[in-house]
């Protein structure tokens, strides 16, 4: 049976979605963090790019699956030094750096890529696929919600673990008062440098991790531009959810939906041009930010470096 | 004013545009070090790859009339960009901007060149470009005037649906049905852009340059120029003084994307002359560092621009010498930025010493 309805399409439709979308869940929560922090993070796709490459580099040479996502995320958190050491420490633009990040990490992974694997184009470590019991039987939703890589459970683990650091612990009040009065951190004792320092960090680490994840598990394959614009919707995700980050979790998958479109329409039969479709994720980001953008919450400190000699 | 007031004006000024030069250079002389170094990780010399850039971005008659061809699109983008970054308005969808301009463009060129002289062709196209470059920030611009929606996001969503849309209409509607890729029909060579010095490099460079210089002085010498700058510099500020906003940040992406498209137009007609789908030269992006290396001042712009075009030319050619991908230029525009934001803070701090 072919069609919208069929249970092909919506099974795959739910699989990509979830496939594309945790790695928006790992990259946008960690943009979270960073936003929260007062540091607006444009090189969330530097980092992602970064740890997709790194995690290829380490899922070959050790051929494991996880080893590799764990050099991704270290990858990332390498590449968010520079926005430490900038943006926190020198006080420079964050958007400049950020942009300085992204183009720099696109040229040099594309380079080193195509300087060292071009010819041979090598492919991860297969992934083992975890099938949750009973929950995976569910006829039609089962098998795209409950059928992946371990990696991808974690994703709402990290939320989950997040969401309580930022509500409960004294690490995450530090972390909101960097963003929102910077100054009164400092009166009461606090360090704005550090508690930002500790929160780009983060970021680099779980978008380095993303970045890993699309192609370790999702791809299966580095190439050049491989995140394809995927750390820009993280950065709307982030900003859109308000600082309630288990929303990210329904966000991410929503879109993943949308960007995993054209392999769903391709197996029901639909013909619709491919460019429609793989435009759709970006026109729905215009549309989110129509919509909502009015209401979309901004710490007050948001990119606006903190000087302690200003004060 | 006596003698040795004049001579200590004199040199104190020939300090500061030396500092100036010493400070803009420091960020390109990083970016080759930083540069070089990876080149050898790769196993390749660097000295031979930047040997070879120089040899074919300027040194090669051919290669320099190349890079005066790259440096005409190069230009308008950067005027574009010389509006928006003062005025505070982070235009980064110039990449989008450009590639619609350029795809509406190679479609009219071809159907209108039989119909009219050269002097209407062009003028219809490059106003033609200009609108719809326009146009595609109008989301962004409308987004930010009304609802405060921070135009980074915006304006780079709005180029990676441009990239899409732009293939869309190539393939379904503006396709050569004589050829089998997809592409747009093909603007002849003899109704293209007038070349000059009889080379090949055609007075698009004119336009480009012209374009900077009249930023450079609506910026600094108008009232409108002065708006921008205030609105730049403190929007609070600039709604007490009874600017109003809307109006002007509308005006300030209309002017600023509608240079992107402009910069495809004179592209188009001048050189490329047809349009694919999954066109994309994404120069737009790599355009910003050097606006603010140059602090936004036309002649600065147009030399770091010229050497940028060298590079881009040159690179092509040594990277394929060297046998590697065509991502130095890539990797180059991200370190300059870094020692950009790193020189920029050295200055800071040696101006504090200063003062206490």
């Amino acid at each position: 049976m072919n069609g919208l309805f069929s249970e092909i399409f919506i099974s795959s439709l739910i699989s990509g979605g979830v496939i594309a979308g945790i790695p928006l869940i790992y990259a946008g929560l960690g943009e979270a963090i960073s936003e929260r922090a007062g540091v607006l993070n444009v090189g969330l796709e530097g980092m992602m790019i970064g740890g997709a490459y790194g995690g290829f580099v380490g899922g070959l040479s050790f051929n494991s699956t996880w080893l590799g996502l764990i050099c991704g995320a270290l990858t990332g958190m390498i590449i968010s030094l520079f926005m430490v050491v900038l943006c926190v420490r020198l006080n420079s633009n964050q958007i400049v750096v950020g942009i300085a990040i992204t183009l720099g990490a696109e040229g040099v992974t594309a380079l080193l890529h195509g300087a060292i694997y071009a010819d041979t184009y090598p492919r991860v470590p297969t992934v083992q696929q975890v099938a949750i019991p009973l929950l995976s039987d569910i006829p039609i939703l089962g098998p795209g919600l409950f059928n992946h890589h371990l990696s991808a459970y974690l994703a709402v683990i990290f939320v989950l673990f997040v969401s309580w650091v930022l509500k409960s612990t004294g690490i995450g009040l530090s972390i909101k008062a960097a963003g929102d009065q910077p100054h009164a951190l400092e009166a009461a004792g606090g360090d704005v440098h550090r508690t930002r320092t500790i929160a780009v960090l983060s970021t680099g680490l779980l978008a380095g991790f993303g970045g890993a994840f699309i192609v370790l598990v999702g791809a299966g394959l580095f190439v050049p531009f491989v995140t394809n614009g995927k750390g820009f919707i993280a950065i709307v995700l982030a900003m859109l959810v308000r600082g309630r980050v288990k929303w990210i979790i329904v966000a991410a998958v929503l879109f993943g939906m949308s960007l995993s479109l054209t392999t769903a329409l391709q197996l029901a039969g639909i013909d619709i041009p491919i460019d429609l479709v793989l435009m759709l994720p970006f026109v729905l980001i215009i549309i989110v930010l129509f919509v909502f953008g009015r209401r979309s919450y901004l710490p007050a400190a948001l990119a606006l470096p903190y000087d302690r000699e200003q004060h | 004013m006596t003698n040795t007031d004049q001579l200590q004006t004199a040199e104190s000024r020939f300090t500061r545009i030396s500092r100036s030069t010493i400070t803009a250079m420091i960020p390109v002389i990083g970016a080759i070090v930083i540069g070089g170094l990876l080149l050898m990780t790769l196993g390749r010399n660097p000295f031979v790859f930047f040997g070879n850039m120089i040899d074919h971005g300027l040194i090669s008659s051919l290669g320099r009339q190349e890079t005066l061809i790259r440096m005409a699109p190069l230009l308008l983008i950067a005027s574009g960009l010389m509006i928006a970054f003062p005025a505070g308005i982070w235009n980064l969808g110039t990449d989008g901007q450009f590639v619609m301009g350029g795809v509406v463009v190679a479609a009219l060129g071809p159907e209108m060149a039989p119909h009219v002289n050269g002097f209407v062709l062009f003028l219809t196209l490059f106003v033609v470009g200009f609108a719809v470059g326009a146009i595609w920030s109008l989301v962004p611009a409308i987004l930010k005037a009304w609802y405060g929606i921070n135009e980074i996001i915006s304006t780079l969503m709005l180029t990676f649906i441009g990239l899409r849309f732009s293939a869309l209409l190539v393939k379904e509607y503006f396709f050569d049905p004589e050829t089998t890729v997809p592409q747009t029909r093909v603007l002849a060579v003899a109704d293209r852009l007038p070349r000059m010095f009889s080379s090949r490099v055609h007075i698009g460079l004119v336009v480009g340059l012209v374009a900077i210089i009249a930023v450079h002085f609506m910026m600094r010498k108008t009232a409108f120029g002065l708006r921008l700058q205030i609105v730049g510099m403190n929007p609070k500020a600039a709604v007490h003084a009874g600017m109003k906003m809307k109006p002007l940040t509308i005006a300030i992406f209309t002017l600023s994307s509608g240079f992107a498209g402009l910069a495809a137009a004179v592209n188009v007609a001048g050189v490329d002359g047809v349009v694919r789908a999954e066109w994309n030269p994404a120069i737009g992006l790599l355009v910003v560092p050097l606006v603010f290396l140059a602090r936004f001042h036309a002649a600065s712009v147009i030399a770091f621009i010229a050497a940028f075009a060298v590079f881009q030319v040159g690179g092509e050619s040594a990277s394929r010498k060297s046998d590697i991908p065509n991502f130095m230029v890539l990797v180059m525009v991200g370190l300059l930025l870094i020692f950009m934001a790193l020189g920029e803070y050295m200055q800071l701090r040696s101006s504090r010493k200063h003062q206490s």
